[in-house]
């Protein structure tokens, strides 16, 4: 009996280990690829275990003083930090309420050009600034409102007050904004090009014969055609607002001191506060964790949201 | 029908100019840079150089070709983005070709590990520390390896390579190639078009790095062009033209020299960026079609 028993296993394992042996290739070609996962991405998630010590660098990630809770109890009572929280999300809130319908807007214009080559050299002008950095957009966008830059002088000429939005607690974060959208919104009008594409002709045709003015058209056949994908992008825009409000790159090319107040987020402050040795590495990864923690309950959260919409969710 | 002709007229007409604007708005900071990179002190205190080139003055780009740390960070510059490009492209195609087999063993197990990197990550302080301990701080190769694998180009590429006929690699099977002979010959050539956005899209990544070289490498003869740039535009730039000015006489305005450096940065994308943008467009779009 235990012998049969013993052989069934024996012969199981013999079969696993062949069909295992069977797929040896494929398993050697991704090989590297999951040797670089363990080694970028989950070696550094491990060191998350920093977030409850007291860095020192003698003893590094793994042999620094253990202190538990104590570096999240601080995180509550840290001004500094309540303050990049909440810029943070007056960023993300900005976005949401500018960026994201500025890009339907610009889609459904881009939409209504009927000459498919100007409609494409539109999109291909506006798509552009997507692919330059975040470093060469901060050289260009400092010196054109610098005090003698492109638009001082022409509100000079104008006889209007000059500007210094780089520098002005009112008018960062509108620049902020406005400078996200110049960049991308071009970009971003390619997902609801691609929802566009898959509205049928027929509706639009039978819309003309009902009489319907090009208004009428946009009302009633090219919102509604998009409108799921509007629901995915704003469902999924919401769950990243730990995250995309105002990108780090953004941030930190353009921010200065003067304006801290208005423009630190989690980002920038747990950069500038690890390396100029305000704060404590243990502390710092703590405050990182957390954000990391919130953007993954808000991100499953809409995730949820978009599948109970009955839409594919992400995973 | 004539009536409905008249009222479509002045629709499209508002349209245009709105779309016009926009496009000269997108545009104009760009030329505004070019225009600046070529004027002098003549140019920038006696017009005001925003619509046209009121000099053509080279001097801004003599100044930086002949310092040699320019060129340092164009070669690191250039190596990162060949190199970096070349291992990006032979992790993610292999990694995705294999999650494309759905009889593969463990293959679920395999997608998670690539998903969760996607939602969650060390952050900046493990990952600098991780960093070190691999001694790759002031090595070229921090802006390179920590960024080899994109999940989120994995994910797209993997559904694209499994919505290719399994006919075609079952032939090939039948005619004795195994699966790196199926991937290198079947698979890669018919979806050249595919992989090829990715390959971009990598390139434009690796060209415009600048945040890993930021935090890891302090030593000036490694710096890549990005870097090299944001110091010309914070500080060295006084430093640069006060030399240049020293060697040549002549006065020669920062601004010129700073947008230079802007121009010869941007200007790879610049060029090549209008006969590749169908490219950049058609994997969005492949990456918004779930499977």
């Amino acid at each position: 009996m235990i012998q049969a028993k013993r052989s069934g296993l024996y012969s199981r394992i013999q079969k696993t280990a062949g069909k295992l042996w069977s797929f040896r290739l494929l398993y050697l070609m991704i090989l590297p690829f999951i040797i670089w996962y363990m080694l970028f991405c989950y070696v550094p998630m491990a060191g998350l275990y920093l977030s409850f010590e007291d860095f020192s660098y003698r003893g590094g990630i793994w042999g620094s003083k253990w202190v538990g809770m104590n570096n999240f109890r601080a995180i509550l009572t840290d001004k500094e930090f309540l303050r990049a929280f909440r810029n943070t999300l007056v960023f993300s809130m900005g976005k949401l309420a500018l960026q994201f319908p500025a890009a339907i807007v610009l889609a459904l214009a881009l939409n209504e050009v009927q000459r498919p080559r100007l409609k494409k050299t539109y999109q291909t002008v506006l798509t552009f600034p997507h692919f330059i950095s975040w470093v060469v957009m901060a050289g260009i966008l400092k010196n054109m409102f610098a005090g003698n830059g492109v638009i001082n002088q022409v509100l000079t000429v104008a006889g209007l007050q000059p500007v210094s939005p780089l520098l002005s607690l009112t008018g960062f974060r509108p620049f902020i904004w406005f400078s996200n959208i110049w960049k991308e919104a071009g970009w971003d009008t390619i997902i609801y090009m691609a929802a566009l594409a898959g509205i049928d002709p027929g509706l639009y045709e039978a819309a003309e014969i009902d009489g319907a003015n090009r208004w009428g058209k946009i009302w009633h056949i090219t919102l509604p055609g998009i409108r799921s994908t509007i629901l995915i992008m704003l469902i999924l825009e919401i769950g990243r607002i730990m995250t995309t409000g105002a990108s780090f790159d953004q941030v930190f090319n353009l921010y200065s001191s003067p304006v801290y107040e208005v423009a630190d987020t989690i980002d920038t402050y747990i950069y500038r506060t690890s390396f100029n040795g305000t704060r404590d590495f243990g502390y710092t990864t703590a405050v990182g964790l957390f954000k990391s923690v919130m953007g993954v309950t808000m991100m499953l959260g809409a995730n949820r949201l978009v599948t109970a919409c009955g839409e594919d969710g992400l995973f | 029908m004539k009536r409905n002709h008249q009222r479509v007229r002045p629709f499209d007409l508002a349209l245009h100019l709105v779309l016009a604007l926009l496009a000269l708005l997108t545009l104009y900071p760009f030329y505004n840079v070019l225009i600046l990179s070529f004027s002098n002190i003549q140019a920038i205190s006696g017009h005001t150089p925003y619509l046209w080139f009121w000099a053509m003055d080279l001097e801004g780009y003599r100044t930086i070709v002949k310092d040699p740390y320019f060129f340092s960070s164009l070669g690191n510059t250039l190596f990162v983005t060949i190199i970096g490009t070349g291992i990006n492209m032979l992790l993610s195609v292999a990694g995705a070709y294999v999650l494309s087999k759905k009889k593969l063993p463990a293959r679920n197990a395999l997608l998670t590990l690539v998903v969760i990197p996607m939602l969650f990550s060390g952050g900046m302080i493990p990952t600098y520390l991780v960093m070190k301990d691999y001694r790759l701080i002031d090595s070229i190769w921090s802006m390179i390896l920590p960024c080899a694998v994109s999940s989120y180009y994995v994910i797209i590429m993997k559904n694209y390579f499994r919505s290719i006929s399994p006919s075609l690699e079952e032939a090939a099977v039948i005619d004795g190639a195994n699966d790196v002979t199926v991937l290198l010959r079947v698979i890669l050539p018919i979806s050249l078009p595919f992989t090829m956005t990715f390959f971009l899209f990598y390139a434009v990544e690796r060209w415009n790095e600048w945040w890993n070289a930021y935090l890891y490498i302090s030593e000036r003869k490694l710096y890549p062009l990005q870097i090299y740039l944001r110091e010309v535009l914070i500080n060295m730039n006084n430093q640069l033209s006060l030399m240049a000015q020293i060697k040549s006489g002549k006065k020669i305005p920062a601004e010129s020299v700073q947008m230079a450096t802007i121009i010869i940065t941007a200007l790879p994308i610049l060029c090549v960026y209008p006969f590749i943008q169908k490219y950049f467009v058609k994997g969005v779009m492949i990456g918004s079609i779930k499977e």
